[in-house]
């Protein structure tokens, strides 16, 4: 089936918002190759799911696609109409599966070498939709904050190599009640800065005391849930012909209840923490790998105001089998393997907030949790600088807020 | 492209050996070779370097799967093959070209490769070559387990197998090593062999054990060694990426010292050094740095090669482009024989 077949009731099966949205633009979908639409119901079928910017961002998207003249569809898809597909793929059930055409679609690009045509297609539709688009800034200059290296006792090499030539550098900070303080902060600029799923605490083992404005992740809080998890891969792994793919159509099929989460809880937040674990790659065994990717989720799809990213020891390496099994034994940690992953990991955290509007303006600020060592980037904050004055967080905060 | 077969055709004989090794699992540049990754390969860097022609752009065009990959680079073509099912490549490998042009036996060309879904990687299924004509493959993680006879519980972490899927294990089939074959071809008894794989820390290192044997035993003149460790960046802790890499140097290094060390192989080796492939860029906002090869991006298809041994200009470096098909081609000119089906050309640098 082509899109030009699309029909309203071929979209029965998706949740009531979602399927509104779609049917509501069926004519402007009806025009587009078939090499682009399953990526867009992709996204379109988790609307009901979504946080707000990715509602607006994917109503603006089909609004801007709605209002192309044919001239112009001609004109914005063509790199992707000359992407050739299988028959197998025509005949996929792309409408009701539009996550597992798409992860087929990427092995039939990488199969048969278009896959550099697809991602200039791709680039390219993604700079007309941007311009097309109206960038809203934040409602306040976006603030990343992440701690790293929590249980280390002392650590010798240099931290935020990375980091440093984008700001300054602190190496003689009060290190006492930094964690509260910060806690603090952002709570405060919760309560200022009032959106619904605007500021965010994301911890790598147990989440600490906090304000109730804040979304909270907490590694050690889905302890149940990557359990569940865990043992139904071993239930689907031990099954006759489970293969790798099998097994990712199969995660990504979960949904919280199937883990174990309450019915009433948050939907928007429950799926959002099942994804981190069935889509994440790692997430499920090691924390500061969780704290990073669901660092990198929240920034791409909430676009916070405030992220506080606090990175927790992981459990030491051991065969992978072995991790992936469920147990109930305190892991041995790893804390300076975790040091070293959480730096990368606020490397990564600030090039993804750098990705969103506001990125001249926003702020970042690394801290090595109980010790002497931060780093904050600011506009305000000259660049590959270091300060060897004395200082605490309260003040590295107030010079750059 | 004639005269140059024949040059090198009459310069090559058959004592000259050519060792491969795949720098294991996918390694940027900025964690290798660029300055602020130089820490990372001492060895790669101190002891390498001025000795070897470096190769600073290697281009991948094909898809950016462990298995297809190495496929690629053993075939010179860019393969289409599963990367996560346990298939031949379609095209001849440089193994087939090398064995069925110069008459080599079979003990002449081997491959040490990482997991279970490698074990196809040695011959073809291309008719003109194919059966008869492929690479011995041993599996070390395949015979340890074999060794252990199921009681496997102090080698697992030798046994990691495949960092990307890694529930994923492919049954075995086609040409299996034996397990009497340990002692046989590698002179190994199953006691000493668990005996010492109890001293090592990974899966690489169990490959660069056995392809000591391998030296030390048959003294193969095609012997081509697949490292993976440095795959564990698909688990997406940094540390352990980068504790793969410096592992990798480091046996890369100690397989050096035994090629100098052992009479069959020193002074008429050449040794060259390639990743597969790269890693996503940080700066790709469709990848998660590191983690994985998914986007195809520059970073991720751009890797490099180290060549070192006689004939080869020491403490050079090329800027020039080639490509990852150019390695079998290269081989071919360097071996004397001609890899006719492959798609890319010889290195001249290193001819």
């Amino acid at each position: 089936m082509l899109p030009s077949d699309l029909k309203t009731e071929q979209f029965n099966g998706y949740p009531p918002e979602a399927r509104k949205l779609v049917t509501d633009h069926l004519v402007a979908l009806r025009n587009l190759p078939l090499s682009f639409v399953p990526s867009l119901l992709r996204e379109a079928i988790d609307y009901d799911f979504k946080f707000p910017p990715e509602r607006k961002a994917l109503e603006q998207e089909l609004a801007t696609l709605k209002s192309l003249s044919a001239g112009e569809t001609v004109e914005w898809f063509q790199r992707f109409s000359k992407i050739s597909l299988s028959t197998k793929l025509e005949r996929f059930d792309w409408v009701n599966l539009p996550a597992q055409f798409v992860e087929q679609l990427s092995a039939h690009l990488w199969t048969t070498h278009q896959l550099d045509a697809f991602r200039v297609a791709a680039n390219e539709y993604a700079d007309r939709l941007r311009a097309s688009a109206r960038q809203e800034k934040p409602s306040a200059p976006r603030l990343g904050i992440a701690v790293v290296g929590q249980g280390v006792a002392s650590y010798d090499e240099p931290l935020f190599r990375k980091l440093r030539p984008h700001g300054a550098y602190f190496n003689r900070v009060n290190p006492e009640n930094g964690l509260k303080f910060l806690l603090d902060a952002v709570a405060t600029r919760a309560q200022a800065y009032p959106t619904p799923y605007g500021h965010w605490y994301i911890d790598g083992g147990l989440e600490a005391h906090h304000h109730s404005a804040l979304t909270c992740v907490s590694y050690e809080r889905l302890q149940p849930v990557r359990s569940a998890l865990l043992r139904k891969m071993q239930g689907e792994i031990e099954r006759p012909g489970m293969g790798p793919e099998a097994l990712r159509t199969t995660l990504a099929q979960m949904r919280p209840a199937d883990l174990g989460m309450a019915q009433e809880g948050d939907q928007v937040l429950d799926r959002f923490q099942v994804k981190l674990l069935t889509e994440g790659s790692g997430t499920q065994i090691f924390s500061t790998v969780f704290a990073q990717w669901a660092a990198r989720e929240a920034l791409r799809r909430a676009q916070p105001v405030t992220l506080l990213v606090r990175f927790a020891p992981r459990q030491r390496q051991k065969p992978m089998n072995e991790l992936l099994s469920p147990n109930t034994v305190a892991p041995e940690l790893d804390v300076i393997g975790s040091l070293i992953d959480a730096d990368m990991g606020a490397y990564y955290n600030w090039l993804n907030q750098q990705r969103l509007p506001g990125a001249d303006e926003a702020l970042f600020l690394v801290w090595f949790e109980g010790h002497s060592q931060a780093l904050a980037i600011a506009p305000s904050m000259p660049r590959g600088t270091e300060s060897t004055t004395a200082t605490d967080l309260a003040q590295i905060l107030s010079w750059i807020l | 492209m004639g005269t140059r077969l024949s040059f090198t055709a009459s310069s090559t004989s058959k004592k000259r050996k050519v060792v491969v090794i795949t720098f294991g699992g996918g390694a940027r540049d900025q964690e290798t070779f660029a300055p602020e990754g130089q820490e990372n390969i001492p060895h790669l860097m101190r002891e390498f370097i001025p000795q070897a022609g470096f190769f600073t752009q290697v281009i991948n065009r094909g898809i950016l799967g462990h298995y297809v990959a190495t496929a690629s680079l053993a075939t010179g073509v860019y393969e289409t093959i599963n990367n996560f099912a346990s298939l031949p490549p379609e095209n001849p490998t440089v193994f087939e070209y090398f064995r069925k042009d110069l008459k080599r036996p079979s003990s002449d060309a081997w491959v040490v490769a990482p997991s279970n879904g490698f074990n196809r990687i040695g011959e073809s299924t291309h008719r003109s070559y194919g059966p008869g004509f492929g690479a011995r493959v041993i599996l070390p993680k395949h015979l340890l387990t074999a060794a252990m006879a199921g009681r496997s519980a102090d080698y697992e972490h030798l046994l990691r197998d495949n960092y990307e899927t890694p529930y994923y294990t492919p049954e075995l089939g086609g040409r299996e090593f034996e397990l009497q074959q340990l002692e046989m071809i590698l002179k190994l008894s199953a006691d000493d062999f668990k005996a010492h794989a109890r001293t090592l820390s990974s899966p690489d290192e169990l490959s660069v054990y056995i392809a000591r044997q391998l030296m030390r035993q048959l003294a193969p003149s095609l012997l081509w060694i697949t490292m993976h460790d440095i795959d564990v960046a698909h688990a997406g802790a940094y540390s352990l990426y980068i504790e793969g890499i410096r592992r990798t140097d480091r046996l890369c290094a100690e397989l050096w010292k035994a090629i100098q060390a052992e009479p069959e192989y020193a002074g008429k080796t050449t040794l060259l050094i390639l990743p597969d492939f790269g890693r996503d860029a940080d700066d790709d906002s469709a990848g998660n740095g590191f983690q994985h090869h998914r986007t195809g991006d520059a970073l991720s298809r751009t890797t490099w090669l180290l060549a070192l041994g006689p004939g080869v200009r020491e403490g050079v470096v090329y800027d020039r482009a080639v490509d990852s098909t150019d390695l079998v081609p290269t081989l071919g000119s360097m071996l004397g024989f001609s890899a006719s089906l492959a798609q890319g050309k010889p290195i001249k640098e290193l001819l």
